[in-house]
């Protein structure tokens, strides 16, 4: 049973940059916001942060880097969807197909395909199986943050209302558009760290789309955690729990088609979403343009 | 400014700054990149070539997307049905024009199957099609990599692809020098029975009374899932059958890197063909001739292949902003 922490120990460091995202993206869906430039804006900050820390030889300062693309890529969202109340799913796919674009270039002109895989120094993490490092108890901490802000606080109050009825809550005094902005702030913060988790954590490097559709994982993730903080996380690792499969069972080498748990994941975020269906559950106002009276 | 004069002048402007910051140099780039697309016999078919795979999927996209139904599983559609293609081709080993439209009816019926997974999971779990789609986008590439080296590879098992089909089973060459072949003739025909379905019939009507505002359908009694749906389902087909056509007129053979991302670059060509079937036919020539012209600026470095796929996405934020623009300016002006 040699296996068993090595599984655990892959779930949860393949897990741990889902549940940051998903600790992100649950307070911007809820707010109104469906975030689908997630997956584009974790790879730019994939790529950031390896670039950053290829540069100055911190892993850390890295982390700020993906922060700092994610910030970037939030700023020209953020302006689309609440300004111009731009539709949200137009804006993510454009920033989905930008982010795919530049990352690819950038990778190519600033690394070059020289054929020698780069490798950046990275966040530090304890010997043996289960390999913890740092940013898991960061992800716990976000997803705590994130069940505070919304559960209780005045600020998570106003911030729901505007996702399930922003004209009452400008009726009541607050800006949806302020409460939109944060929210998608915030998300657009813990992107930035999941996504430099990628490059500087799960692996030591970069690839081009390295994030493999796991900023969509993240949505279904939300949806399946019935938006709430912790329900979300939960099924984050349930997804990633599918990831580590994949490695168990290539160092298995089992006769089964490996293809299969590629697909896994993906497979698995399927049934979890036809399993919970929307139901009445999911924020009334969630993807709908606000545009003030 | 005319409204029509703002889409090709941004695309010209957005061309240009993508270019500025690839750090090439932009007046020799747009004229490199205008010869490789027009300049001769071989740009012009290369041009129809690289537009016909991109416009097939934009009419996929306008048909889902109109009836406010955000379809972005294009790619794994396209697969799907390619895989279905491939495998009865092989099975039935035809050729002709009968047997070349019997394997585009299974690209479209496969693709369209399954885009009606993603529809299905709409309508009976209320499962949002944007997630579902691209979710199944990766069930589909996976599955396409297994079968190019499983069921369905070439029988020496040494490359990761299918059988290629005989010359006499794809479709007639127009040019052997340059590889145009007779499936060309397709996509007009197809824009032209999206364009009459679309904006001619009543069944055109409600599916974009649905787009429009599903309110307004269900209190005309309109059965608004049911033509979401409908439209899913359609979009998906045309998604196969670009790939089928992809398949019995250029490869002749599936493979893992089939499709460079078409199912996804779809998306900006119907948004900028302001998903309108003639619109986006003129959108995918330009992108067309992008992917063709783009082959020039290889001499200037190999990132210069990345520069269409930076374009696309600076084209859609572009038109986005662009397009927000010109409606609050009608709405002041009407006001």
């Amino acid at each position: 049973m040699s296996a068993v922490p090595g599984l655990i120990g892959a779930t949860l460091s393949l897990g741990t940059p889902l549940v940051i995202a998903a600790a992100g993206e649950v307070i911007a869906e809820r707010a109104g916001v469906i975030d689908i430039g997630l997956e584009g804006t974790m790879l730019a900050s994939a790529f950031a942060g390896f670039y950053v820390s290829e540069v100055t030889g911190n892993p850390w300062l890295g982390i700020l880097g993906g922060i700092a693309a994610a910030l970037a890529l939030f700023f020209v969202a953020a302006h689309l969807i609440l300004r111009q109340a731009a539709d949200q799913v137009v804006v993510g796919t454009g920033i989905n197909l930008f982010s795919l674009g530049v990352t690819g270039w950038l990778f190519v002109v600033l690394v070059g395909k020289t054929g020698k895989l780069a490798s950046v120094p990275t966040i530090p993490k304890t010997a043996g199986a289960l390999a913890l490092n740092p940013l898991m108890i960061a992800a716990v901490v976000f997803v705590f943050s994130s069940w505070f802000l919304l559960k209780k606080t005045r600020w998570g109050l106003a911030a729901r209302a505007a996702g399930e009825a922003p004209f009452a809550a400008e009726a009541a005094g607050y800006s949806v558009i302020r409460l939109r902005f944060q929210a998608m702030l915030y998300a657009a913060f813990l992107a930035g760290i999941a996504g430099a988790y990628l490059s500087l954590a799960q692996t030591s490097s970069f690839a081009e789309n390295m994030t493999e559709g796991r900023g969509f994982v993240v949505i279904a993730a939300v949806t399946f955690g019935r938006w709430t903080s912790v329900g979300s996380a939960l099924a984050c690792l349930l997804i990633s729990f599918a990831y580590g499969v994949k490695y168990l069972t290539l160092s298995l080498g089992l006769a089964i088609p490996s293809q299969l748990f590629d697909a896994l994941p993906y497979l698995l975020a399927l049934a979890v979403l036809a399993a919970a269906g929307r139901g009445g559950i999911a924020p009334a106002s969630l993807a709908v343009p606000y545009r003030p009276k | 400014m005319k409204t029509w004069l703002i889409v090709p002048l941004g695309l010209l402007a957005i061309l240009v700054l993508t270019l500025f910051a690839f750090q090439l140099p932009v007046g020799e780039s747009l004229k490199l990149l205008f010869e490789g697309a027009f300049a001769d016999k071989y740009g012009v078919h290369r041009t129809i070539l690289k537009s016909v795979p991109l416009i097939l999927i934009a009419l996929g996209i306008v048909v889902a997307w109109r009836a406010g139904v955000f379809n972005i599983g294009g790619e794994g559609q396209l697969l799907v049905g390619v895989s279905a293609g491939a495998a009865v081709a092989h099975i039935f080993a035809g050729q002709g024009w009968f047997f070349q439209v019997f394997i585009l009816v299974v690209c479209m019926l496969a693709a369209g199957a399954y885009a009606g997974i993603a529809a299905w999971l709409y309508a009976a779990r209320g499962v949002n099609v944007v997630i579902s789609t691209i979710l199944l986008n990766f069930v589909a590439i996976y599955l396409v990599n297994y079968l190019v080296r499983g069921p369905l590879q070439e029988p020496t098992k040494a490359i990761p692809q299918t059988a290629t089909l005989a010359p006499a089973a794809m479709f007639p060459v127009l040019d052997r020098q340059t590889g145009l072949h007779a499936g060309i003739f397709v996509v007009p025909i197809a824009a032209l029975l999206v364009w009459l379905w679309i904006q001619k019939s009543p069944s055109g009507f409600r599916l974009r009374l649905v787009g429009q505002n599903p309110n307004a359908a269900r209190a005309a009694r309109i059965p608004v899932t049911r033509v979401s749906v409908m439209a899913l389902v359609w979009s998906g087909a045309l998604c196969g059958l670009a790939g089928g056509i992809e398949y019995l007129g250029v490869s002749g053979y599936l493979f893992d890197k089939f499709s460079p991302g078409w199912g996804f670059l779809g998306i900006p060509v119907a948004l900028l063909g302001g998903l309108n079937p003639f619109g986006v036919v003129l959108s995918g020539l330009y992108f067309g001739a992008l992917f063709a012209g783009s082959r020039n600026l290889e001499a200037f470095g190999s990132a210069s292949s990345s520069l269409v796929f930076a374009m696309q996405g600076a084209a859609v934020l572009g038109f986005v902003a662009l397009s927000e623009y010109v409606r609050a300016r009608s709405i002041r002006g009407a006001a």
